[in-house]
């Protein structure tokens, strides 16, 4: 059962953001935008057979409900006509490949470091356990989440500034 | 019976789990939200006549009614049979799709709009026992975090409609909605988390066990309750929080461009969101399905206290969404800033603050 749920949603997720992509039917950036929507919500679905209960909905409630809300009210605000075939700059493919170097390489890791018919094993929190997960981000991770808070802090303040019609 | 009962002690767990999963689905659905939904709607029509002093609806006369002697012309009065004839009226009407819509999200839409609120009723307690059988459809350990991720993919209906009607009101109305949602969200997320420092649990179940142990959340958390109930208009773009629909400015708003059923649909989203709105409500601070006395704090033992339970919290829920419905009349429209101010300036430093202080108070009561 718990297997048969896996690979539909694994192939939901793949197909769902390959439309966001590179949709053939249609360039319009609100049908991408929806199509990440529903990529969020298949990987949600993924996070449920995983145990990871409040990781679902978190993913829900942080990517599917807020995050993408506000890519929508920017695309319609903006009123982003067709989205057209455009060169790429040399600075964004070094960037874009830097990226998927990285991501690549913590994949490769997760997947040698796991064995074979085990699984992999629980990195310091119970799935489910809201309680160990907050302890382990305030103990064991307390570094990272401050870098993490501080750099979005750095954001919001960028923003602000940015946003402010005169600047003296 | 004794049949019945061979049949169900013959089942495996997970086919016991999935007859009763549907049943439970079905019950809820067609049999409470759907009939409610209904009636709210009457009720709205009413309570608006009674507070503007006129009669409101009375006329929708069925033919049977002349074999009923005195019941009938009450009724009619009453104006019971109303909502038949509007949900007949929905289906009747026009099906008419203008021609310079966005044909695929203008078909989604409506039903995007229905779904999340149906859903986050899914984890609702709406009662503690019947025979064996636990009164919610999913008892989750997230449960809160669940249902508040489902009503914030509530927005899309609107959002989608407002976009895929391609005029200028619906437009406006979409843009409003995605403002307005995301940001009494983050007003409403913060307000419950008091709730959840002192209960311990994201659970709702457990939530209503912490409360029939003490004293009833709404007057340990008086601020959280006042935040929660303030973004619940919001949310659920109720008046005077009605803007998406703002129908002086925006013709209909985003559902300017819908007819038939489709406009139905929306209509039946937003009382669903309601409802959905109170039964948080109900079971986050009000107690869920206990009552402080007469021994209906303890989880039921027979069938008859179980039926008793659901009706304590069916109760509780209809009365708050009578205070929806009475805010509605007697409350004027927020302007725009207004609304913004109101929850960014206001609601989200006072919901913080409330968090502050309930752990400064938790702290000083159980040091460690």
């Amino acid at each position: 059962m718990e297997n048969v749920l896996f690979y539909i949603f694994a192939a939901l997720t793949l197909l769902f953001a390959f439309l966001c992509v590179a949709n053939p039917f249609s360039r319009n950036p609100v049908t991408s935008a929806m199509f990440l929507v529903l990529t969020m919500i298949s990987m949600a679905g993924l996070f449920v057979l995983l145990q990871a209960f409040f990781l679902a909905a978190v993913q829900i409630l942080v990517y599917a409900g807020a995050v993408m809300v506000l890519f929508l009210f920017v695309i319609m605000l903006l009123d982003i006509k067709e989205e057209e075939r455009r060169r790429f700059s040399r600075f964004s493919i070094a960037l874009g490949g830097v990226s998927v170097i990285g991501l690549g390489f913590i994949l490769f890791k997760t997947i040698r470091e796991s064995k074979a018919g085990e699984g992999l094993k629980l990195v310091a929190v119970k799935g489910s356990d809201t309680a160990a997960l907050g302890k382990a981000l305030f103990t064991q991770y307390l570094l990272p989440f401050e870098i993490v808070s501080v750099l979005l802090l750095v954001a919001m303040v960028g923003v602000i500034l940015l946003s402010k019609k005169d600047l003296k | 019976m004794e049949a019945i009962k061979q049949f169900f002690s013959g089942l495996s767990w997970e086919q016991e789990f999935v007859i009763f999963t549907t049943l439970k689905v079905c019950i809820v659905l067609f049999g409470a939200v759907l009939p409610i939904v209904a009636y709210a709607v009457l009720v709205e029509r009413k309570v608006s006549a009674w507070i503007q002093d006129r009669v409101g609806p009375n006329r929708a006369t069925p033919f049977f009614v002349k074999y009923l002697p005195v019941v009938g012309p009450i009724l009619v009065r009453l104006g019971i049979f109303h909502p038949l004839a509007d949900g007949l009226k929905s289906f009747l009407k026009e099906d008419f799709t203008p021609a310079h819509v966005r044909k695929v999200y203008f078909w989604i839409a409506p039903a995007i709009a229905v779904v999340p609120a149906m859903l986050a009723l899914a984890v609702i307690p709406f009662g503690s026992k019947l025979g064996d059988q636990k009164m919610v459809i999913a008892d989750l350990n997230v449960g809160i975090l669940f249902t508040f991720g489902i009503i914030s993919l509530g927005v899309y209906g609107l959002v989608l409609a407002g976009y895929a009607s391609n005029s200028k009101f619906s437009f406006l109305g979409g843009i409003r909605s995605s403002a307005q949602m995301i940001s009494y969200e983050i007003a409403m997320g913060m307000s419950v988390i008091p709730i959840f420092m002192l209960v311990g649990d994201l659970n709702l179940s457990k939530v209503i066990a912490y409360q029939a142990d003490g004293a009833w959340l709404v007057f340990k958390q008086p601020i959280a309750f006042v935040i929660f109930l303030v973004a619940a208009f919001a949310e659920t773009n109720r008046l005077p929080f009605d803007l998406p629909e703002a129908e002086t400015e925006l013709v209909g708003g985003y559902h300017t461009e819908y007819s038939s059923m489709k406009f139905a649909l929306f209509f039946i989203g937003e009382y669903t969101a309601m409802i959905a709105a109170s039964a948080m409500m109900v079971v986050l601070f009000f107690g869920g399905w206990t009552l402080p006395f007469a021994g209906l704090n303890e989880s039921a033992t027979t069938f008859a206290m179980g039926l008793a339970h659901i009706g304590i919290f069916v109760s509780k829920m209809l009365f708050l969404m009578v205070v929806f419905i009475w805010v509605r009349w007697m409350l004027p429209r927020f302007r725009y800033d207004q609304l913004m101010d109101l929850g960014w300036r206001r609601f989200v430093p006072l919901a913080l603050v409330n968090i502050v202080l309930t752990a400064v108070v938790l702290w000083a009561l159980h040091p460690k």
